[in-house]
């Protein structure tokens, strides 16, 4: 991983200090837009923030590839559902950015149960001149209006506004944990735990109920869904994950409901690791096409596995997150982490994959060279321009120096969300309510 | 301008104006709607010079506002000087068509295409037309699928070099990257062949057409169906097997189901489209797998279309083609999973009749009707019953009777009001179909019944249905069937049943008549004044007021106005109010 050795902090201007951090300050999801200039994060508290990639400057250079802030919007707000008596999270869930259409842009954010589309756009003239007031606003005695004016147009300071275009809600019972749009460009999906629900962009009023896994009887519940994605290019292929460690891809061509699959991604269990926890790390925390769309990556709790859409009975890649806690699952189960979703990544070529683990470590497999590496997003080595060092976190009993012993990891630093620029090597990496930004080498 | 009297008339425009930028979106838009008020007052000039670039750059506002301002600007040639300066609106229009909001580029596009209408020769090659190429050749997409829409109108008024190059745009955005704008090609391809010289059509727009009907997006695949439709209709039929056929036989047989049911849904268009050979040799089979289809949506769309296709076919075939082709999936169609396949055919099998003929018919609808009749699912009886007109003229209702007075009674016990209400409306269309015995002797009970049912909605279409009747069979009939038994119940201790009995009186009271009224009715209502429910007690008062005009003015002297008189001293505020009322509105103070 020669590149990624080389990654560099550049930008740590927006890191919260540890010490006020409050539990709405936890960033809950990370993504880049289709061209890498911005990037928005979501919190707990419902808020977006949308970091803006700055200009290369003839004055600066250097200063290129620095992401500031751009926008900020409180996205959702906390609500109560009177019927069923049930608190709504403003926390925002998922974060998808729309194929950029106008000078504007769009995103999806969803809460538990309401997606929105926003709109970020720049302003930067006013309107001038009123006929009833003048320009300080002191109301003109009408007896002296002689003539008309019309407003004029005039540069003004640049202001970022976001606008709630959309609010696509009353569609989910369970949780929304994903949200996909489809490459028309005209349609995307909502996932909750049992159902998938597509919409249209441009119409608030009625989704489609395309996958309904929910038994007649909820004591016959086996599985959920867990995650859901449109294929990047076939508009046609979506595919879910469950519980189970199972993926399953629809083809929405053959019915208007897809509850019948016509691929069944699964790995047979092995049986001579089979433990009471088995069934509990099988589950799939994330789901994810290559850009290529030949591939999806799965993420389980030990594991990120690379399977071939057209190989369903195992993963063409097994690559193991953090195989060293294999022994520890039980105190993992006792302190609830064993159920922590961890999301994964793909680089813009697909070569490298990226996922998170504890003690704020993060991973990087490179596809081609077979070589790993654990990075880690910390506050000690954020400083501009520094170098990452690789970790390592050691099994045995001899500690070399640099190691970190199983033991000492902290299990309450994960890393859980993260993305990768679309085409170039720059990372944000989402650890509590830090976000770090690495990129490559400045050359 | 200056002056006493100018300022007066200046102040509610200078309000207009400075409105335009309230910050209450309900008070910009009214200034929007106002728009040709402040052009006036502006003058052709200023609005040129001031207005029309102050709104080029407005186009931060709120969807509501650009929309109006679209719609406005399509009707502002006069008020910019007429003809020769209509192009001065292109550039506002031209920005709000590169809005991300559909509706108000959709509104722009339509406000060009109704100015190009106004421009010169000349403007139209000089402004119009490179304002399609600009936006034709836009950086981002939401412009690109606008010009689309703008193509088809200047083509026609332009030089034969300047159409070579609207051909080339055309062309370009039919292959563009984004899926969007490939549909909006698609969605106008059509529009824009019917435009074009024939030899293009079949240079050019085949071309096209083949390819946006084999792209990826099935999202795009299914417009080019539509297209199909005019496509075909411009072509010579001799044509059509090489140059569109190859086309829509892929369509019917897509891989995915939403194209199929956009073939399905434009079949009868493309029936009409291709001409009877074409039809029997090709679409029969084609409309047979439709019927057939694995997904039920598709099935649905084909089964509406039955009637349409069969009565379209051509006549010396049409009944072999019913007989040996249609009706083996029709029949399977009765039974099928889906209920809204079952429904959608039950609201068009009936239609088969009249063409079939009253011994087909027998032999081989009836079992069908038969069938369908007894359907679980309520919505597929319904459709039936509402049909029966197109059966009865062929065969007589008669055979179906025996079977139809279950489904009716069935469903005038449904357990869903809104299933017993559907079933009330085709009342009198059933007693006009099976006549007034059938109906007194077995109708008549649940038409009453009704009239106590516990849902509100249902007893008051029960009473419209009564009304509807003694339209139908006239007052005598109501007279000895249905007034004795709504005036029994105005004894009823429920005091919504008495209520009833009120609210029938109110409908009932004219198509009976004056004799009726006066002697059976007024009578009843009259007595009911002494209620001790207020509610009854004004809704007397309403009653009267209500059949006041049917009755003589002896009986509304003598009997109705003491009653009111006495109603209007009521404790109660509401039974005293409606009295007031009544005896305004009957002039009897």
């Amino acid at each position: 991983m020669e590149e990624e050795s080389d990654t560099r902090k550049i930008n740590n201007s927006f890191l919260r200090d540890q010490n006020y951090a409050t539990e709405a300050d936890i960033i809950s999801t990370v993504e880049f837009n289709p061209s890498g200039e911005l990037l928005a994060t979501g919190d707990k508290g419902g808020r977006v923030v949308v970091f803006q990639r700055e200009q290369e400057t003839k004055s600066e250079p250097q200063r290129r590839g620095e992401y500031n802030v751009y926008s900020t919007f409180q996205s959702h707000e906390p609500e109560f559902d009177y019927l069923k008596s049930l608190e709504i999270e403003e926390k925002i869930n998922k974060i998808r950015w729309l194929p950029q259409q106008n000078a504007a842009y769009f995103l999806l954010s969803t809460n538990d149960k309401t997606v929105k589309l926003w709109k970020i756009s720049e302003r930067d003239r006013r309107p001038e001149g009123y006929n009833l007031k003048d320009e300080d606003g002191r109301i003109r005695d009408p007896s002296t209006i002689t003539s008309l004016q019309v407003p004029v147009l005039q540069p003004t300071d640049l202001m970022v506004e976001a606008t709630a275009r959309r609010v696509f809600s009353n569609a989910h019972t369970y949780n929304i944990n994903s949200i996909s749009v489809n490459s028309d460009l005209q349609t995307y999906i909502s996932t909750d735990d049992l159902r998938v629900n597509l919409w249209n962009l441009e119409i608030t009023d009625q989704s489609f109920n395309i996958v309904d896994i929910k038994p007649g009887n909820m004591e016959d519940l086996t599985e959920v869904i867990t995650a859901a994605e449109f294929h990047p290019q076939q508009c046609n292929t979506l595919a879910y994950s469950s519980s189970r460690g199972s993926v399953r891809l629809c083809d929405t061509r053959k019915q208007a409901l897809c509850d019948t699959h016509c691929k069944f991604f699964e790995e047979p269990e092995d049986p001579s690791t089979r433990s009471f926890f088995s069934e509990i790390i099988s589950s799939i925390s994330d789901i994810k096409f290559s850009h290529s769309g030949r591939f999806l990556m799965t993420r389980d709790y030990l594991t990120v596995k690379v399977w071939d859409l057209n190989m369903e009975t195992r993963p063409v890649q097994t690559y193991q997150v953090h195989d060293y806690l294999r022994g520890k699952l039980s105190s993992l189960y006792e302190n609830d982490c064993i159920f922590d979703k961890f999301e994964c990544v793909w680089n813009g070529s697909d070569s490298v994959i990226m996922t998170g683990s504890y003690n704020n470590f993060f991973r990087m497999f490179d596809r081609n060279t077979k070589k790993d590496v654990t990075l880690e997003a910390s506050r000690e080595n954020s400083k501009p321009r520094a170098i990452l060092k690789p970790r390592k976190v050691c099994v045995g009993g001899k500690r070399r120096k640099d190691e970190v012993t199983v033991d000492s990891l902290d299990f309450s630093k994960k890393i859980l969300h993260s993305t990768w620029h679309p085409h170039e090597n720059i990372i944000a990496v989402a650890a509590s309510n830090n976000l770090y930004i690495f990129q490559d080498k400045v050359t | 301008m200056a002056g006493a009297d100018g300022d007066d008339s200046l102040y509610p425009i200078a309000v207009l104006i400075d409105e335009l930028r309230n910050e209450d979106v309900q008070l910009r838009l009214n200034s929007i709607k106002k728009l040709s008020t402040i052009a006036l007052a502006l003058g052709v000039e200023r609005t040129r010079t001031e207005l029309l670039p102050f709104l080029t750059d407005t186009i931060y506002d709120e969807d509501e506002v650009l929309l109006a301002l679209a719609e406005q600007l399509g009707n502002f040639t006069m008020l910019v000087g007429g003809p020769e300066y209509v192009h001065c609106l292109l550039p506002p229009l031209e920005s709000l068509a590169t809005v991300e909001e559909t509706v108000v580029r959709d509104k722009a596009v339509e406000s060009l295409r109704k100015i190009s209408q106004e421009h010169s020769p000349v403007d139209l090659e000089v402004h119009f037309e490179p304002l399609v190429k600009r936006l034709a050749s836009g950086d981002w997409f939401t412009s690109r699928t606008s010009a689309c829409g703008l193509f088809s109108v200047c083509y026609p008024r332009v030089s034969s070099t300047v159409k070579a190059e609207i051909r080339q745009h055309f062309r370009t955005l039919c292959s563009d990257d984004t899926p969007m704008v490939r549909r909006a090609a698609a969605s106008k391809l059509g529009e824009f062949a019917k435009v074009l010289e024939l030899d293009y059509v079949k240079s050019d727009i085949i071309s096209l057409f083949t390819a946006l009907a084999s792209d990826e997006q099935d999202s795009v695949r299914l417009l080019a169906v539509e297209a199909c439709v005019s496509i075909a209709t411009l072509l010579p039929q001799e044509d059509l097997e090489t140059l569109v056929m190859p086309t829509l036989r892929q369509a019917a047989e897509d891989k995915s189901w939403r194209v199929r049911y956009m073939v399905a849904d434009k079949f009868s268009e493309l029936q009409k489209a291709v001409g009877p050979e074409i039809t029997k040799n090709d679409l029969v089979p084609a409309f047979q797998n439709l019927l057939k289809d694995c997904e039920a949506e598709v099935r649905s769309a084909a089964a509406k279309k039955v009637k349409e296709f069969c009565e379209n076919l051509p006549e010396d075939s049409r009944e072999t083609i019913i007989m040996t082709h249609i009706l083996p999936c029709v029949k399977e169609l009765v039974s099928d999973t889906s209920q809204h396949v079952k429904s959608a055919l039950a609201s068009v099998i009936m239609g088969l009749s009249t063409i079939l003929g009253k011994d087909n018919t027998v032999e081989h609808l009836l079992p069908l009707f038969l069938a369908q009749l007894k359907d679980e699912c309520p919505e597929v009886r319904l459709n039936i019953i509402s049909n029966l007109d197109c059966v009865n003229e062929v065969i007589g209702i008669r055979q179906l009777s025996q079977s139809l007075l279950p489904a009716i009674v069935e469903l005038a016990e449904d357990a869903k009001w809104r299933v017993r209400l559907a079933i009330i409306e085709y009342m009198p269309l059933l007693a006009g179909q099976l006549g007034v015995e059938f109906f007194d002797e077995k109708l008549n009970t649940l038409c009453m019944a009704w009239l106590i049912d516990h849902v509100y909605a249902i007893r008051e279409a029960a009473t419209c249905n009564l009304m509807k009747l003694v339209e139908k069979f006239g007052a005598e009939w109501a007279q000895n069937t249905i007034v004795p038994k709504v005036l029994g119940m105005a004894n009823d201790p429920n005091y919504l049943h008495r209520m009833t009995t009120l609210f029938c009186i109110n409908a009932l009271s004219e198509a009976c008549g004056q004799d009726i009224t006066t002697k059976h009715m007024l009578p009843v209502v009259l007595k009911m004044s002494n209620d001790q429910v207020a509610n009854v007690r004004f809704n007397v008062a309403k009653s009267l007021q209500k059949i006041g005009p049917v009755l003589d003015s002896n009986a509304l002297q003598t009997e109705v106005k003491p009653v009111l008189e006495k109603l209007a001293t009521d404790t109660d505020m509401d039974v005293k109010y409606f009295a007031q009322e009544a005896i305004r509105v009957l002039a009897l103070a």
